[in-house]
């Protein structure tokens, strides 16, 4: 059985312009142990996804649909049992750490005070597991810097701050939310080698959200792309890589400059990323894709299986996309 | 240049479309305070209390120092409020015909209030934009002004200088005119600093546009939200400013009177059962407040740049 | 060979910096942005700036524009140094020197029509020009970096980041610069979004004969759209070279832990690639480490790293290298 099982998922939000859908029927299921990447750029849902799993959409916000994990739907949980799964079963990282840290508490009494509320442990070893955590995300001097306050560490780590708050109570599922976007390039380099042995270390499932399609290709099993809250294609992340069959994968493969390639001139995704209050009513890549036929921005997208494990969406055959884009 | 291929296609096709009207943050602002019900019967009140004060005068049937002898001292018995006798909100001790002064201290308490807010967005928002914006010695300095002239206890100066002076409604307006700027100069500051280092200051900066266009083009529109809700909320402020002094009787002077002034009366003649000689003027004065209250909130959440 | 059109010689921009808890008599903390630091940018050439947060690389796109002073050796924009500029001068290098910032929407006025922000730099510099010229260039400007012209009347937050940033760069190019500073254009942008913006500028750029220093973090679009790029560390400049060479055969091991940091979107290249990982955090510029910047962290460092700071040595043709141990070192498995 799939350790957590999102199926249906609508986020709608309630805005002075009417409802808006952030997510649009969603499906997808992550494994014990499995890395999960999901891809996909502002306005696609990715954010809203992690938030309505976790139950911390924003007031105006609502979920519908079934996000079970190990069989319980989080979504028909009350408060408190849901906080309960939240900190003992799923943990999360967010893009800002200062986000998820009080910065007028000390990091000690911030880590203790989840390990007091959760496992009943006693302040002193409470602090000492923190301390032990800290040690696991490689901070040096752990013992000696836990008592000072957020804002005295550097950028990364804070970040390593939040995956050791993330792995207090030693959750299953660890959400990576752009885990790695405000930080530099070498510091992201160590972030992601620390989530890697972590996830060896601590058996978790990592569901990392990004943009970046390189960590992805380092780091994921699986890839999902995501574009105006659906799910274009899903699959093991090399055979999403190395043969895309949705015309939206395809072209931002192609748009990114990459190091080890030599290109005059890239090769573009007209238009810009989707408004959310007003997309079409078929595929919402329709107005932006080379290959859209008439039909594409009014006929409803349907999720369909290629081969074994993987999924598209997206009117246009395989063997269709990849002759008129030229690709693979 | 070579475009992308469907800018190009759409470039075409829309070619010389008629100009689209922007939406300006401003618009948007006055849309979300028009979606306000309460801040809109604030508004409406205002608007009313504007009418009165302004027009008010027309149909009153006595000069506001017209003194009626036969009422004088006897407004108790036969001065009430009365629609057939013309003194529709009755008369005062001296038979003087308390509607036409009603409408003239709602006049001078608006006045006042008007003039305090204006001179405080006027050159609170100039001193503090400047002090912000140019930063350093500059700001120390004019900061420290400030500082210094909020240090000294304005009410007791300005009872000091009325007695000196002479009262005067002159003197009021200098007085309200002298303290009312102050925390907005702080206000604007504090602002300007957080706008200062926005990039499109620095794009300015950049291209060579002068400083006191930047001022006057980049940084005062963008304070001026902030600027207009506090505005609001002074224009109460300095009304019971000047109602205070009024009521110790130091304020506007007679035959012209506020409406400080007229609730001082009323309350002398308390126990002489004319209640509405305190009645009239507490009530307008209390829907002034609250209209512009109302409105300050109403504004507030409109302009409130955490909404968007 | 032709003139420079822009010529930095050992450079520094220093900051003062206030000490926690400091009386008003306390004398500032000296913080150097970017130190002793040299090149020369030749007319229609694009120079990448390329480096973590704090490697000074947005201080010295701003010494260069004129905004920050520099507080050691010159700047020199067409023969003339910076600080010995006339007034008149002054105003012609503020004209001829543009920059396009890093978020799209801060750096327009959100007060002010599309119209209004990019004639400012036109009203500002040729005040005299009829009003009817003036949104005729505006008009055409919009064209050329692929907006609507009637959405001249639009207000900035109606408009997309990527949108945002072409109003931008068409502000900057509305006065015809010689040399276009880029910082960061494209970072804040979506991935989609990125490809067509950077296309954008190379395009302008050819067009119009336009210098530029692009800045960037991200080292595989700094690569994309150099011709030469510059690898800074704290300050101090690292490496130096043709781009393609800099990233195929990286010499100075900073440069070489920059690339091995990016990821590149290919699993299986990912799987065959061994990346070391540079480990600590950036030293604190209040108190930079001795001699070289980067010997802190660095995987090739010795003992007499601390002693002086190395010299940007001419190791091979276009390629300087600040550092004695420097050698060739493949960290991208060939495509």
């Amino acid at each position: 059985m799939a350790l957590l099982d999102v199926s249906d998922l609508t986020v709608t939000f309630q805005t002075n312009d009417g409802p808006v859908n952030a997510v649009n029927g969603l499906s997808f299921d992550v494994s014990e142990k499995e890395t999960l990447a999901i891809v996909g750029e502002s306005g696609s849902g990715k954010s809203q996804t992690a938030f309505a799993i976790m139950g911390l959409l924003a007031k105006n916000g609502g979920a519908t649909g079934r996000v079970e994990f190990e069989g319980t739907d989080l979504l028909s949980l009350n408060k408190r049992q849901l906080n309960k799964v939240r900190s003992n079963q799923i943990g999360m990282i967010f893009q800002d750490p200062m986000t998820s840290l009080n910065p007028y508490i000390r990091v000690s009494d911030q880590m203790a005070e989840v390990l007091q509320l959760h496992k009943g442990l006693s302040k002193k070893d409470a602090i000492a597991e923190a301390v032990q955590m800290l040690d696991a995300v490689r901070i040096p001097d752990a013992k000696s810097r836990i008592s000072m306050f957020p804002h005295e560490f550097s950028g990364g780590m804070r970040q390593r701050i939040m995956i050791a708050m993330a792995l207090l109570c030693r959750p299953r599922l660890l959400i990576a939310d752009e885990p790695t976007t405000a930080l530099d390039v070498t510091v992201q380099a160590q972030i992601m080698k620390l989530l890697g042995e972590i996830r060896e270390e601590f058996n978790t499932a990592v569901i990392l959200i990004t943009h970046d399609l390189g960590i992805v290709a380092d780091f994921c099993d699986r890839t999902l792309v995501l574009y105006g809250g659906q799910i274009m294609e899903d699959g093991p992340t090399g055979e999403v890589f190395a043969d895309s069959t949705h015309p939206y994968t395809a072209g931002l493969l192609k748009a990114v400059p990459r190091l080890d390639r030599d290109t005059d001139s890239l090769q573009t995704i007209a238009g810009e990323p989707p408004d959310m209050s007003n997309l079409p009513a078929g595929c919402p890549f329709s107005p932006r894709c080379e290959i859209a036929r008439d039909y594409c921005s009014t006929r409803p997208l349907v999720l369909e299986p290629l081969g074994e494990d993987r999924t598209r969406a997206c009117h246009a055959s395989p063997a269709e996309m990849k002759q008129e884009m030229k690709v693979g | 240049m070579k475009l992308a291929e469907p800018d190009a296609k759409m470039l075409e096709e829309v070619g010389q479309l008629a100009e689209v009207r922007g939406r300006s943050l401003w618009a948007d602002a006055r849309a979300r305070f028009f979606r306000n019900k309460a801040a809109l019967a604030g508004l409406v009140v205002l608007i009313l209390i504007f009418i009165f004060a302004m027009f008010g005068g027309l149909i009153a049937q006595y000069e506001r120092d017209f003194v009626d002898f036969s009422l004088m001292g006897a407004n108790a018995y036969r001065g009430g409020p009365s629609i057939e006798t013309g003194h529709y909100f009755g008369v005062d001790i001296d038979g003087r015909d308390l509607y036409a002064r009603t409408v003239q201290g709602t006049r001078i308490s608006l006045l006042v209030g008007v003039v305090g807010a204006l001179v405080a967005v006027l050159v609170g928002t100039l001193y503090g934009a400047t002090a912000g914006y140019v930063g350093g010695r500059v700001d120390n300095i004019m900061m420290r002004t400030v500082d210094v002239l909020m240090s000294i206890p304005f009410m007791f100066v300005l009872i000091l200088m009325l007695v000196i002076f002479g009262r005067s409604i002159l003197m009021l307006f200098i007085g309200i005119g002298l303290i009312s700027w102050l925390d907005m100069a702080r206000i604007a500051r504090g602002q300007t600093l957080t706008i200062k280092n926005k990039e499109f200051v620095e794009a300015a900066v950049a291209t060579g546009v002068k400083p006191l266009t930047i001022i006057l083009r980049h940084v005062v529109p963008n304070l001026l939200g902030i600027v207009i809700v506090y505005a609001t909320l002074l224009v109460p402020q300095m009304i019971i400013f000047e109602s205070f002094i009024s009521y110790l009787g130091l304020g506007v002077q007679e035959p012209n009177t506020s409406l400080g002034a007229l609730m001082s009366l009323g309350t002398k003649q308390m126990n002489n059962g004319t209640l509405w000689m305190l009645f009239y003027p507490l009530f307008f004065f209390l829907i002034t407040l609250f209209a512009f209250f109302f409105v300050g909130d109403g504004l507030r959440d409109a302009l409130d740049p955490k909404d968007r | 060979m032709a003139d420079p059109i822009l010529s930095i010689r050992d450079v520094s921009v220093t900051f003062d910096v206030r000490p926690q808890g400091a009386w008003p008599w306390t004398p500032s903390l000296k913080l150097h942005a970017v130190s002793k630091l040299s090149v020369d940018l030749m007319p229609g050439e694009t120079l990448g700036l390329v480096g973590e947060s704090g490697s000074g690389k947005s201080t010295l796109a701003r010494a260069v524009i004129g905004t920050i002073p520099h507080s050691g050796g010159r700047i020199t924009y067409e023969g003339r140094d910076l600080s010995e500029m006339t007034a008149q001068e002054t105003r012609r290098h503020r004209r001829d020197v543009q920059m396009v910032f890093q978020d799209p929407l801060a750096a327009l006025n959100p007060r002010m029509t599309v119209g209004d922000i990019i004639a400012e730099p036109l009203i500002t510099h040729e005040p005299d020009t009829p009003r009817k010229q003036v949104k005729a260039r505006v008009a055409e400007l919009m064209e050329k970096v692929g907006l609507l012209p009637n959405l001249i009347n639009r207000y900035p937050h109606e408009f997309s980041g990527g949108q945002c940033q072409r109003i931008g760069i068409a502000r900057a190019l509305i006065v015809k610069p010689k040399l276009l500073i880029c910082d960061e254009p494209v970072s804040a942008l979506d991935v989609s979004v990125q490809a067509q913006v950077v296309n954008l500028l190379k395009d302008l750029q050819a067009e119009m004969g336009l210098s530029m220093i692009f800045i960037a973090h991200d080292l595989s679009v700094v690569k994309h759209i150099s011709d030469r790029i510059m690898v800074m560390y704290l300050g101090c400049p690292m490496e130096v070279g043709l781009a393609k060479g800099v990233t195929a055969e990286p010499r100075h091991p900073y440069t070489q832990a920059l690339i091995s940091s990016v990821p590149i979107p290919d699993p299986v290249l990912e799987a065959a690639r061994e990346r070391p990982v540079l480990e600590g955090d950036l030293p604190s510029p209040l108190n930079p480490p001795s001699g070289c910047v980067f010997r802190t962290r660095c995987p090739k460092a010795q003992p007499s790293c601390a002693q002086a700071r190395p010299d940007m040595d001419n190791v091979a043709p276009d390629r300087f290298v600040a550092c004695p141990f420097q050698e060739v070192e493949k960290v991208l498995a060939d495509a």
